[in-house]
């Protein structure tokens, strides 16, 4: 089989992998009587009309790029880690748990220790799936998923039994206090000339670029990079070079889950200023469809992670102001996800026919030009 | 706990484990054929739609049987062209069948009923009756037996006793058939299968179209016989669980059907709270006893299973030499 250029595989093949996602969720729409054209009108409007819709979307980007990049780490470690979400619920009750533990003087230190809470809490979720696939063979994917639902039924136990103050009805915990609010993008100097109103993006969209830079160096950087990337590939090779197989999987997952939790600061910490039930509301699962979009690299992921945040809040305006149900959101999702992850091979497939075409006309093209002369 | 209690333990262990059951003899028809199916899970989910909304608008549940089986077989179809056709990741591929399915099933029956995402509830024919197995009223007052006889096995719908039946009859299929023969080898070796002139990918695809079938029917049972309706992600990980049970009964299917009796089991201690306060002695908080069948399931996962050994050619696409 021919061999793609190599920017036909990094640009052409997420993009055309895009549009056919774009193309089914337009037949979708139409199926259910909706308008494709008028709904896109209204996720462009409402996600990049405006500095207060950008706000949303960045807020929502913020978020998928922890969990874009907690999935990009353990794929290269050959691991699958679909328990992104029970991570960033436990995250979200490490973030609580910080703030509403010591009275935090200044946000800057509240956000260290909080990012810190959220990072231990994550990667103690991820934990117990990575020990039990290293040690007992037991398969991550349907431990990570089955500690998902885990993750749920404790922080139901949590925010109903044990974190609600007194007297109040829904389950939730008391809101964090004043001193620890984190500036949003409307607080910072020059940002507040674009962002007049109050939108919910904050500072955490810079931890999370600089979390970007940091899994890249990690990964192609350091050693321990060189030996996760070199297990992901082979692990009877890795095995063979002297890679411990165990320490691997554990430090991904780890490293894995501690990033999945850390989008807690931006939910949690950033936004509703309280832990509330399912605060990630799946980002956690997006972070698979980022991570696959973005082809496993952080400047991918960050871009893949603008993508959905569009289409995270261009779906909430959907709900808003057209009936097409919310839910909208998760076909595309899987969409996207089918189209990226396993069907690849027929984009790559169509791409190289293609070439193959132009390149066999060019040929014909320099024939008869030959022979014209 | 007296023997009444434990007797209706048990018929909802019946129950509840038949979904998995089905689900788990699906997975073990596509494991063994060497096509992973993370997507169990979605193609119930898109059964039970498929099959709450044909039996609301007929009033027939076998009209949302056939519905629902129509909707499984979409599902696996497109599993079966991204993994064998296009030798896609078959973990990817069901992970997104999975979101598609959560995400389209709302989609329709939102757009269809607009109640929410949810179908009618089902009323009469539209559900599948239990039925009364013969004798059951004549033995009911045998001591011991009676009892068990007429409530745990009889009294429930023409589903559970299908899938009940599904297990020696998969048995037979696999082990006793030319067919099953392919089918193992298949997933254990499809080189050799290839080199005897039989098709990888037929056989791969006849796998999978049968793993639709079984999942069709263990969603149109959620939606039409254990449940009167479709509600959103009503299968609760129940594809997962049904996974993990297979993993557990090392892809044997007499032992599956022990398997998911035992998972129906943790199912039921979830609705019981009053049941599993009386025999641990103290109030446990509701929200663990809903997360007990996932803990349960990972604590089968860790310790008891012992060595499982998966199909060998489990999850590779299969290229043919050139």
């Amino acid at each position: 089989m021919d061999r793609l250029p190599r920017w036909a595989d990094v640009v052409l093949v997420p993009m055309i992998s895009l549009l056919l996602a774009a193309i089914i969720s337009a037949l979708v729409l139409l199926a259910i009587g909706q308008s494709p054209v008028e709904a896109i009108n209204v996720m462009v409007d409402g996600a990049l009309g405006s500095a207060y819709g950008w706000g949303y979307t960045l807020y929502y980007a913020t978020s998928f790029i922890f969990t874009g990049l907690a999935v990009t780490i353990a794929f290269h470690a050959g691991m699958f880690n679909i328990g992104g979400e029970g991570q960033a619920q436990l995250g979200g009750l490490g973030v609580a748990v910080v703030l509403l533990s010591v009275p935090w003087p200044h946000w800057t230190i509240a956000l260290a220790a909080a990012t810190l809470g959220a990072a231990t809490f994550g990667a103690a979720w991820a934990a117990v799936p990575a020990y039990l696939q290293a040690k007992r063979g037991s398969h991550i994917v349907i431990t990570t998923i089955m500690f998902n639902y885990i993750a749920a039924a404790l922080l139901v136990y949590f925010l109903v039994d044990v974190l609600r103050p007194p007297g109040q009805m829904d389950p939730a915990s008391a809101r964090f206090g004043e001193t620890v609010r984190l500036p949003a993008l409307n607080d910072l100097p020059i940002f507040n000339l674009v962002f007049t109103k109050a939108v919910p993006a904050n500072v955490t969209l810079f931890i999370a670029l600089a979390m970007a830079v940091v899994v890249w160096a990690i990964l192609w950087r350091t050693r321990l990079g060189y030996q996760i990337r070199a297990f992901g590939k082979s692990e009877s090779a890795a095995r063979y070079a002297g890679i411990n197989p165990t320490k691997i999987i554990m430090i991904s997952m780890l490293l894995s889950g501690g990033l999945a939790g850390m989008m807690a600061i931006n939910n949690v910490m950033g936004e509703a200023e309280r832990l509330l039930q399912n605060a990630s509301e799946g980002a956690g699962f997006i972070g698979i469809a980022v991570a696959l979009m973005g082809r496993n690299h952080p400047l991918g992921v960050v871009l893949a992670a603008l993508l959905f945040g569009f289409l995270y809040q261009g779906g909430a305006e959907l709900g808003l102001w057209t009936s097409i149900p919310i839910e909208m959101r998760i076909v595309v999702q899987g969409l996207v996800i089918l189209f990226t992850g396993a069907l690849d091979v027929m984009v790559r497939m169509m791409l190289i026919w293609c070439f193959g075409l132009v390149r066999s006309g060019r040929a014909a093209a320099a024939a008869a030009t030959k022979g014209a002369a | 706990m007296d023997y009444n209690t434990l007797l209706q333990m048990l018929d909802t262990t019946l129950r509840l484990a038949t979904p998995l059951l089905l689900a788990c003899l699906a997975g073990l028809y596509s494991e063994r054929a060497g096509i992973f199916d993370i997507g169990l899970e979605g193609k119930m989910l898109a059964a039970a739609m498929a099959a709450g909304t044909m039996a609301a608008l007929t009033g027939s549940a076998w009209a949302g049987l056939l519905a629902g089986i129509a909707a499984s077989m979409v599902f696996a179809m497109l599993h079966g062209i991204a993994s064998i056709t296009f030798r896609g990741n078959q973990l990817i591929s069901g992970v997104a069948l999975n979101f598609l399915a959560s995400g389209i099933t709302v989609l329709a029956a939102q757009s269809l009923f607009r109640q929410g995402g949810r179908t009618p509830a089902l009323t009469g024919d539209a559900r599948f009756s239990p039925i009364t197995l013969p004798f059951a009223e004549a033995l009911r007052d045998v001591p011991l037996i009676g009892p068990l006889y007429y409530e745990v096995i009889s009294g429930h719908s023409i589903l559970v006793y299908i899938a009940l039946a599904m297990v020696p009859i998969t048995w037979w299929v696999l082990f006793r058939t030319r067919f099953g023969l392919r089918l193992r080898a298949v997933g254990e070796n499809p080189a050799a299968v290839d080199t005897a002139g039989v098709s990888v990918v037929g056989l791969r695809f006849a796998a999978v179209a049968v793993t639709g079938v079984l999942c069709g029917l263990a969603g149109a049972y959620m939606a039409t016989a254990l449940q009167a309706g479709f509600g959103r992600e009503m299968t609760a990980g129940r594809g997962y669980i049904a996974l993990a049970a297979l993993i557990f009964a090392k892809w044997r299917p007499v032992a599956a059907l022990w398997a998911c009796l035992l998972f129906g089991f943790f199912q039921s201690l979830a609705l019981r709270p009053d049941v599993v306060q009386a025999v641990v002695q103290f109030k446990v908080p509701v929200p663990f006893l809903d997360a007990l069948p996932y803990i349960l399931t990972v604590l089968v996962l860790a310790g008891f299973v012992g060595k499982a050994i998966p199909p060998r050619a489990g999850g590779e696409p299969y290229v043919k030499e050139r």
